[in-house]
Parts: structure tokens; C-alpha cells; sequence
């Protein structure tokens, strides 16, 4: 996993609550079998007509959101299907975090296996951020997983939690599948107290 | 006096390999179950990092999210999902793994299989690439909802590594009036919650509207759970799920049977057994629920009205403006004056023999109203053959709906079965989010009655006021 210690990129607002993985990136452009190359349907039935012509007025169309890498929502980001091609859509379109006053649980826990950050701030701070983003020319935030704050240069500064062991594998981009195979002999011990019983092993292809 | 437990601690004490200092417990997952849309990149990263399938026994596919609901052996002409579909075929031979393939007299939604095989058990943990996992909770399971990562955990350790959720109660006091369906129970729920309320926790539902719902009904509030933004949802096993449980293809036998039921008889929670938080629904007030707006949430009853966003705070109002802008509905609407185009009733929030049954009841001796293409999708093809031995597609067929084919369909529209823009739609499924059912397509949740009464008139109607047929 690509770590993720400090980052400052443009921020673009998008100011709504809900925003629900459907959104993000709908079921037509879940059928690929490589985790690459959803990017370019993040979003899609705000950024494009039913004809496919792009939607000039969408926010992340407007020239001056062009390169965002830091996205700013409302609360509740990411509700719905588990679909982590929700948070592949958002990196390969080029974000690596998104800030808002709460996220879906299952959003919340792809993110932090793709490096990609989500970011809980209060709604105060998410409002102050969202209204800078939207009246400053190229306003860039900063989000510094290692003192756990976001601030830009106009003198915006929070601070937040995130789960210490959470923090700590994506500062280092550890895998996690080798961190939980550290375990393997209790894994097995517990395998040989709980054996598959008769009832599963008659599921054998 | 030992310590009292509720029953998602009891389970979750129970799965618990390892918990390291400063990290994550590692838990043991009894049951994963596989989908075509959300594992292939998971197999992918087995092969890549050169790892097997833990325990082939305790994964399980199906395929269903993208298949076509026409008669099986209609060539699959979206080469990307036939593409999607040959994939989890070859990685389930590659890997061992049992999969119940489109042409399996068992295929079907993978919530609506795993419970009806068997599968599903009290006191399991079990996991799918699905956020509708919750649904096996109805069982006294933790079932929950994963990424892809984590499905390429799960495939690897059988373990994954997470944090303990919080626990909320839901008490459901009193009975569900007639014609108010465990789906009405789900979205009044929801409503008062509001769905990001239960975030963070895993629910217990309990009380004695909830003790009364028969399993499909448990599995149909159970699903509804990821709705309300909970991490899990849960009843305790009783009397009820047991009946259902035995017998079935893997359920266990003889005297692993008996040792089955006694412990799970020692799963309920313990009297004085304290949670995190505890919300009390009267269930005898709840009425059927129709949602108007693009979440789970936005519901009313109906004999109630489309909301006014004027009467409402800041962050509700821009909310609901964008809302009622999509569903194309005018403020203070009757929701009974609110006509339809279509008519979906399947899904696996509603897709079991007692929901077919519910919305059969309602549909004999009516016709489907001459505007209105209503469709019913059994969750799984055992469901379709009971369905059948029952007669209830006559019905259905002589009324006027269409009978298909198991699988998602609609539901998500991954399949060819969508919604047209701008069409309005009477749904049993699970969400109503914009584009949810195809793009433009405007989705109102209701209960398999609610949406056969709503073919038949052409627009929301009350159930309790049905002239049902003999």
C-alpha cells in the first residue's frame, strides 16, 4: 500500500450530505476485474449527461478545481454498497483524501487499505473549509497524518483522531494480510479448537 | 456473577484469534461468502503475492449481482459482465471453492442463499464483499458487509483484522398492525434514526414486535441495518430460527444438531446486559412507509404528504430541495396521489417465498394497471420452484406481472434490468439513492404488499384498506 504521511493539493468543495458509493461510482462501471481505471466514471451522473457530453458547471469541471487531490463533503460520505471501487475511482481520479463531518463505516475502512485518507473534522471546521474552497483561488490544504492536523496558509488549522493502528499502517503503507499472518499460530491454534464441522465439510466441490 | 454479555459480545468474545496490543483484533470468520462483482481484484491479489484460500470450506459463491433475469441459457450480452462472470468461475476452480453457478437449481441472491442452504447459522461470523451481509444477523450471527481488501484478507487468513463496533438496542414494543410489514418496520426505523444513525454500532433488534417476524421477516429488517449506517444487525435465535435451520442442506444433523441448538441456546443476551445506546420504536403506531426523497431515510407514511422543505434546518432543507428536484415531487403531495410506471418486487431485502407470498395475496384476482410494468424476481431459484409448487406465478402471470429469473436485477441495475429515465418506481429493494435503479430513475421503497397494491392501482395505496380476493 502507498503510505501516506503529508499531503498539500487543491481542494475542491462538493457540498452535499450522502454522498452514497451508487454516486460515486455507479454499477454500470462495476463490471471491470482490475482495480485501475475507474476514475474517469467517478462521479459520472453528475460530470456527464445522459448523453455522455461532460457537464461544464459540475465542480470538478470548473478550470480552477482542475487537479483537486483534496475533496471536501458533507457528512455521511460514502454511505451505502461496500464497493471499494468507490475509493479506487476516487484515488485514480487523483484524490488522496476526502475531509468531512463523518463517514460510512465499510467507506471509512477501504480507504485506509488504499492509502487514501478520510478524514473526520467537526461540521464547523468542515463548513469553514468547504466556504475557503469555494471563495479562495487555488486554495490548497494540508493534511499531516503525523501530527493529525489539516491547516492550509491562511491560517485554518484542526486537528483529528484517527485510530492509532489505522494511522500507523498507512504512515508505513503496511499490509496488512502479512501483519494479521503474524498471527498464523494463533490462527491455528484456533482452527484446531473450532475444526470444520461435519455440516461444512459436506460442501466440498 | 459472571459478567453480562449481549449477544454480539458473546460471538465476538467467541471469534477472537488475537488481540495484539495497539492494533486490531484479529477475528475468526466462520462463513465468507463470494460474489462476482466484488472479488475478482481479490483473487487477482492472492495470485500476485503467491497466496492460497485459507479454508476453501468456508467460502462459498454465487453469482447474481449482474446476471440476466430472462430465461437461463439467454446468452449474457454485456461481454464485460459475462467477462466478470468467467472469472469468478475460474477462480473458484483455481481455488477450490464451491461455487452455485448461473445453471445451479441453487443460484441465487447470496442473502437469500446462504440462509436457505443452511449455511447461515447462529452464533457464525460472517462476511461478504456485500453491504447487505447484514442480513444473516437475523439469525443471531455477525454478519457484515467488506471491501474488496478485506475479501482478499478474509480469502487469505480467514481472519480480519478490526475494531469492536459500539452496540444499540433497537426495542420494538407492541405488535405490527395488519398490513404493516417488517420492511415498514425497517423504514420507520430508519426514518427516526436517519441513516447515518446507527453508524459505528452493530444493533440488536428485540421486543416483541420483533420476536413476532418470522426469519424472512428478521431478514428483511436485518438488511435494512447498512441503511441506518449500522456496521451489523442482529436478533437473537429462538424457537423461530431453529425451526428454520434444520434440515437444511448444511445445517447440522443428529447429534451435531443437538449440540448445535444447545449452545446456541446460551446466545441470547443476558438479562441486565448493558449497551452502548438503547432506542425504543412503539411498533404498534407504525403504519406502511413509502420513501419520497433519494435515501432510506426520507419516509413517510402513507396517509402522509411529500414533505415541505421550507418548515426544515439549513442542512435538511438544501437536502430535501435536491431531493424532491430528482424525484420530480412537489412539496405537500399526498403520497397516495403519487402514480407509477413501475413495479419491482424482488431483491434481498424482499425476494423470499413469504414476501412472493404477501405480494401474491394482494395480486389475486387483480390486474396489473394498464401503465404500469410490474416485475417479480424470486431471490433464488429454490424460491422460484416453491413459488411455482404453490401457484403463485399463476397469479402473478394472470394478473399481469412479469416472472423471472433469481439474481440482483433492479435492485442495482447492473443487469439489463433497469429503470428508463424519468420512470418512477414502486420498489421492494433497499435504496433509493439517485440513478440507484438506473440513471433518472426515481426509486420509492415499500413492502412486497405496498408494491403489488401499487401495480394493481398505478399509484401508492394503502394496504390496510385492500379488498384482497379469496
Amino acid at each position: 500500500m502507498k503510505p501516506f504521511s503529508v499531503h498539500r493539493g487543491l481542494a475542491a468543495p462538493l457540498d452535499r450530505a450522502n454522498v452514497d458509493t451508487d454516486q460515486i461510482i455507479p454499477k454500470q462501471f462495476l463490471k471491470r476485474i482490475e482495480r485501475t481505471g475507474f476514475g474517469e466514471f467517478l462521479f459520472y451522473d453528475w460530470r456527464y449527461t445522459p448523453q455522455g457530453t461532460k457537464k461544464d458547471d459540475f465542480t470538478l469541471h470548473q478550470p480552477r478545481y482542475k487537479n483537486a487531490s483534496v475533496l471536501v463533503a458533507g457528512r455521511n460520505f460514502g454511505c451505502g454498497s461496500s464497493r471499494e471501487h468507490a475509493v479506487w475511482a476516487l484515488s485514480d481520479f487523483g484524490f488522496r483524501a476526502v475531509i468531512a463531518p463523518s463517514f460510512a463505516d465499510i467507506f471509512a475502512n477501504n480507504s485506509s487499505k488504499n492509502g487514501f485518507l478520510a478524514v473526520v473534522l467537526s461540521e464547523n471546521d468542515v463548513a469553514e473549509a468547504m466556504r475557503r474552497a469555494r471563495e479562495i483561488d487555488a486554495y490548497h490544504l494540508t493534511i499531516d497524518l503525523e501530527k493529525c492536523q489539516v491547516r492550509d496558509e491562511q491560517g485554518f488549522l484542526a486537528n483529528f483522531q484517527i485510530d492509532e493502528f489505522v494511522r500507523h499502517c498507512l504512515l508505513n503503507g503496511l499490509d496488512d494480510i502479512a501483519l494479521t499472518l503474524q498471527h498464523e499460530a494463533e490462527i491455528a491454534a484456533y482452527e484446531t479448537q473450532h475444526p470444520v464441522p461435519q455440516s461444512v465439510l459436506r460442501l466440498a466441490p | 456473577m459472571p459478567e453480562k454479555r449481549t449477544l454480539f459480545e458473546k460471538i465476538w468474545n467467541a471469534h477472537l484469534v488475537a488481540e495484539p496490543s495497539g492494533r486490531s483484533c484479529i477475528l475468526y470468520i466462520d462463513l465468507h461468502l463470494v460474489h462476482e462483482v466484488t472479488s475478482p481484484q481479490a483473487f487477482d491479489g492472492l495470485r500476485t503475492a503467491g497466496r492460497r484460500v485459507r479454508q476453501p470450506l468456508r467460502t462459498v459463491a454465487t453469482v447474481d449481482h449482474n446476471i440476466p433475469t430472462e430465461p437461463r441459457g439467454t446468452p449474457i450480452t454485456d461481454a464485460i459482465a459475462a467477462r466478470q462472470i468467467e472469472a469468478l468461475q475460474k477462480n473458484c476452480r483455481e481455488f477450490g471453492i464451491r461455487l452455485f453457478d448461473m445453471d445451479s437449481p441453487e443460484q441465487g441472491i447470496v442473502h437469500v442463499i446462504g440462509p436457505e442452504l443452511g449455511l447461515t447459522q447462529p452464533g457464525m461470523t460472517i462476511v461478504c464483499g456485500d453491504s447487505h451481509t447484514s442480513t444473516h444477523g437475523a439469525f443471531g450471527a455477525v454478519a457484515f458487509g467488506i471491501g474488496t481488501s478485506e475479501v482478499e484478507h478474509v480469502l487469505a487468513t480467514q481472519c480480519l483484522a478490526q475494531q469492536k463496533p459500539k452496540t444499540l438496542k433497537i426495542e420494538v414494543r407492541g405488535r405490527l398492525q395488519e398490513g404493516v410489514a417488517a420492511k415498514d418496520l425497517a423504514l420507520g426505523i430508519i426514518g427516526q434514526i436517519g441513516t447515518d444513525g446507527a453508524s459505528g454500532h452493530v444493533i440488536e433488534y428485540a421486543g416483541e414486535a420483533v420476536r413476532g417476524l418470522s426469519m424472512e421477516g428478521r431478514m428483511t429488517v436485518c438488511n435494512m441495518s447498512i441503511e441506518a449506517g449500522a456496521r451489523a444487525g442482529m436478533v437473537a435465535p429462538d424457537e423461530t430460527t431453529f425451526a428454520y435451520v434444520k434440515g437444511r442442506r448444511f445445517a447440522p444433523r443428529d447429534r451435531e444438531w443437538d449440540r448445535a441448538v444447545a449452545s446456541w441456546r446460551t446466545l441470547p443476551t443476558d438479562d441486565g446486559a448493558s449497551f452502548d445506546r438503547v432506542v425504543v420504536i412503539d411498533g404498534a403506531q407504525l403504519s406502511p412507509f413509502v420513501t419520497w426523497g433519494t435515501n432510506p431515510g426520507m419516509v413517510a407514511p402513507i396517509t402522509g404528504r411529500v414533505p415541505e422543505p421550507g418548515s426544515m434546518r439549513d442542512g435538511d432543507r438544501r437536502a430535501t430541495e435536491l431531493a424532491l428536484e430528482y424525484m420530480a415531487l412537489e412539496p405537500g403531495k399526498h403520497i397516495e396521489d403519487i402514480a407509477i410506471d413501475r413495479v419491482f418486487i424482488g431483491s434481498c431485502t424482499n425476494s423470499r417465498i413469504e414476501d412472493l407470498r404477501a405480494a401474491a395475496r394482494v395480486a389475486k384476482g387483480h390486474r396489473v394497471n394498464p401503465k404500469v410494468r410490474a416485475m417479480v424476481v424470486p431471490g433464488s431459484q429454490t424460491v422460484k420452484r416453491a413459488a411455482e409448487q404453490e401457484g403463485l406465478h399463476r397469479i402473478f402471470l394472470d394478473a399481469g406481472f412479469e416472472w423471472r429469473e433469481s439474481g440482483c436485477s433492479m435492485c442495482l441495475g447492473m443487469n439489463p434490468d433497469i429503470l428508463q429515465p424519468g420512470e418512477r418506481c414502486a420498489s421492494t429493494s433497499n435504496r433509493n439513492f439517485e440513478g440507484r435503479q438506473g440513471r433518472g430513475g426515481r426509486t420509492h421503497l415499500v413492502s412486497p404488499m405496498m408494491a403489488a397494491a401499487a401495480a394493481i392501482t398505478g399509484h401508492f395505496t394503502d394496504i390496510r384498506n385492500w379488498k384482497f380476493q379469496p
